[in-house]
């Protein structure tokens, strides 16, 4: 795995245009999210359905493209699901990002994408174990938004 | 005709030997803590393995050796900084724990409601956060001198803030994100001429510029040993004999008594009543041994050499395109260490793209937060030079920027 692979343009991408960032009027729960050692900042808010699911949600924040960007793709991937498919979703996504584990038991790094579509990208920052918690930093904050709703 | 022998200074700095990911190292953050020699890594072991035990209690030859070497290490800080009595220095865990000592055991103790507590808005949280919970204890206020529009300590701020109700002007040597030096001998003069002590906080300073706290005149200085060649774990505060004299002990326990009660203690000696319990003994012979690999290069020398690296670095980054400095561009105001941005690209995304290239630096607020807020970015990357780099450092550090300016090319929005 390369830097070049890690800093895929699809990070770039999701960096300098993120999707959903636009605050939403009416949120259901929000959460925001601090890393105290570098700083990076996100707030996440829903919007969700009778039944649980994500209507809308809104990510935004300041930080590094390894953090702003997942906030940016888990936006996109999570938008419409139900609790169940977010639950299968936040767990597939811990589970790449393990290092205690196999991520190929996730992903299938021959076809990139083929499961969670460009957030695997994020795959490469296992090269770089103290950007994780970067990657990890907006769906933390999405767990802690969706816990409020409990 | 360079002012060090850096071939020759880098053989003995074993973690040089090394490659990460078939790179060679180009270390640039001795601003947050240097690298260590053999001489610092063989003395220590040495003593540790032969000379040890505890100090000042047994009257056995180990305990006399290791006493010997740890007073060794006192006069070593008094000759380095030039202090008149080894009796000013008090060894301490590091420049934290002594501004704290300072703190609270002189502002803790003659502070009072209304008095005013002068700070620079580019302290090290180590020289704010004391003081801050010194100011809510106290009920005096805390004030502060910003920079001005080159990066340099506001004298005119200053000196309109300064009246006689400042009893405490606590200042960084050296800003550890913008490398400013502010003027240490003017700032002292005028604050005395207040009534008002002064703290330098020399984490920066001295390791780089070295002090001669005496010709200074201030009243505190506070260092710690592993920015400066040696290990973690020890520091120093010098103080003036009067200042440590009215300097409360800031913690109590074994070692720093006369004699003791059930009910109460009275204190040793100074500047043994400010070293409670079981000092860093190992630690001070490496101490020791970084002042003499230090006083051997020369510290005139040292500063040369930081001086050239930062003005070929800036030299350098001024011809690289969207890339930003942060601090003093007149040369004399500033000591080795460089903040920047390139772009949009986040401090962090630069450290790692520098790291694949072996480009240590360091990105983030670098333990100042009020400062990098005011600076309007959410972080910088900063690059610090010692005795060990070179121009082949700064050129790895411009070639691993040309990297990240190519991830981060504008061409790449999509």
């Amino acid at each position: 795995m390369s830097l070049e692979d890690l800093y895929r343009e699809v990070i770039i991408d999701h960096y300098r245009s993120p999707r959903n960032r636009e605050p939403l009027k009416h949120a259901d729960t929000r959460a925001e999210g601090v890393n105290p050692l570098c700083g990076d900042e996100v707030t996440v808010e829903l919007e969700l359905s009778e039944d649980g699911s994500i209507d809308a949600i809104s990510v935004r924040g300041q930080g590094c493209s390894i953090s702003q960007s997942s906030a940016s793709m888990m936006s996109e991937l999570v938008k419409g699901k139900s609790r169940d498919e977010i639950e299968e979703v936040v767990e597939k996504f811990r589970a790449m990002m393990d290092l205690d584990g196999d991520a190929t038991d996730v992903i299938d790094p021959e076809k990139p994408g083929s499961v969670l579509g460009d957030i695997e990208a994020l795959y490469g920052v296992r090269k770089f174990p103290v950007r994780i918690k970067c990657a990890n930093l907006p769906w933390t904050t999405l767990a802690e938004a969706l816990e409020r709703t409990n | 005709m360079p002012s060090l022998d850096t071939a020759a200074i880098r053989s003995d700095f074993p973690v040089f030997e090394r490659l990460i990911g078939g790179k060679q190292i180009h270390f640039l953050d001795s601003g947050a803590s240097s690298q260590k020699p053999s001489q610092v890594l063989d003395a220590m072991t040495e003593f540790a393995a032969h000379h040890y035990a505890n100090v000042h209690r047994g009257a056995y030859t180990l305990s006399l050796e290791a006493t010997t070497e740890f007073e060794r290490c006192r006069s070593s800080v008094a000759r380095f900084i030039g202090a008149t009595s080894p009796n000013e220095v008090v060894l301490t865990r590091g420049a934290t724990t002594a501004l704290n000592q300072i703190a609270f055991g002189w502002g803790g103790e003659h502070l009072r409601a209304g008095d005013k507590i002068l700070l620079t808005t580019f302290e090290h949280h180590a020289n704010l956060i004391p003081w801050q919970m010194v100011a809510r204890r106290t009920g005096a206020q805390l004030d502060f001198v910003p920079f001005n529009e080159d990066y340099q300590f506001d004298i005119d701020v200053f000196e309109a803030k300064l009246d006689t109700d400042v009893k405490v002007v606590a200042v960084t040597g050296m800003s550890n994100v913008l490398g400013t030096l502010p003027p240490l001998r003017q700032i002292v003069e005028q604050s005395h001429s207040v009534g008002a002590i002064v703290v330098v906080d020399g984490a920066q300073l001295v390791p780089h510029l070295g002090v001669d706290v005496t010709d200074l005149g201030a009243d505190f200085v506070a260092v710690s040993a592993h920015k400066m060649l040696g290990p973690t774990g020890i520091g120093f505060l010098w103080g003036r004999m009067d200042r440590l004299e009215e300097m409360e002990p800031f913690e109590g326990g074994g070692e720093m008594i006369a004699d003791v009660t059930l009910e109460s203690a009275t204190w040793a000696q100074i500047p043994h009543r400010f070293e409670a319990g079981t000092p860093a003994i190992i630690e001070s012979v490496g101490l020791t041994a970084a002042i003499e690999y230090l006083e051997a290069l020369g510290m005139d020398a040292v500063a040369a050499h930081d001086a050239e690296l930062t003005a070929y670095a800036l030299g350098r980054l001024a011809d690289v395109p969207d890339l930003t400095v942060y601090g003093p561009s007149d040369l004399s105001k500033r000591g080795g260490v460089i903040s920047f941005t390139l772009g949009d690209a986040h401090p962090h995304d630069l450290a790692t793209i520098l790291d694949s290239e072996g480009v240590s630096v360091r990105a983030g607020h670098h333990c100042a937060k009020p400062l990098v807020r005011a600076l309007g970015v959410p972080a910088t990357a900063r690059a610090s030079f010692y005795v060990y780099n070179t121009t082949d450092d700064v050129d790895a550090l411009l070639d691993g920027l040309s990297v990240a300016a190519d991830i981060f090319s504008p061409s790449r929005v999509v």
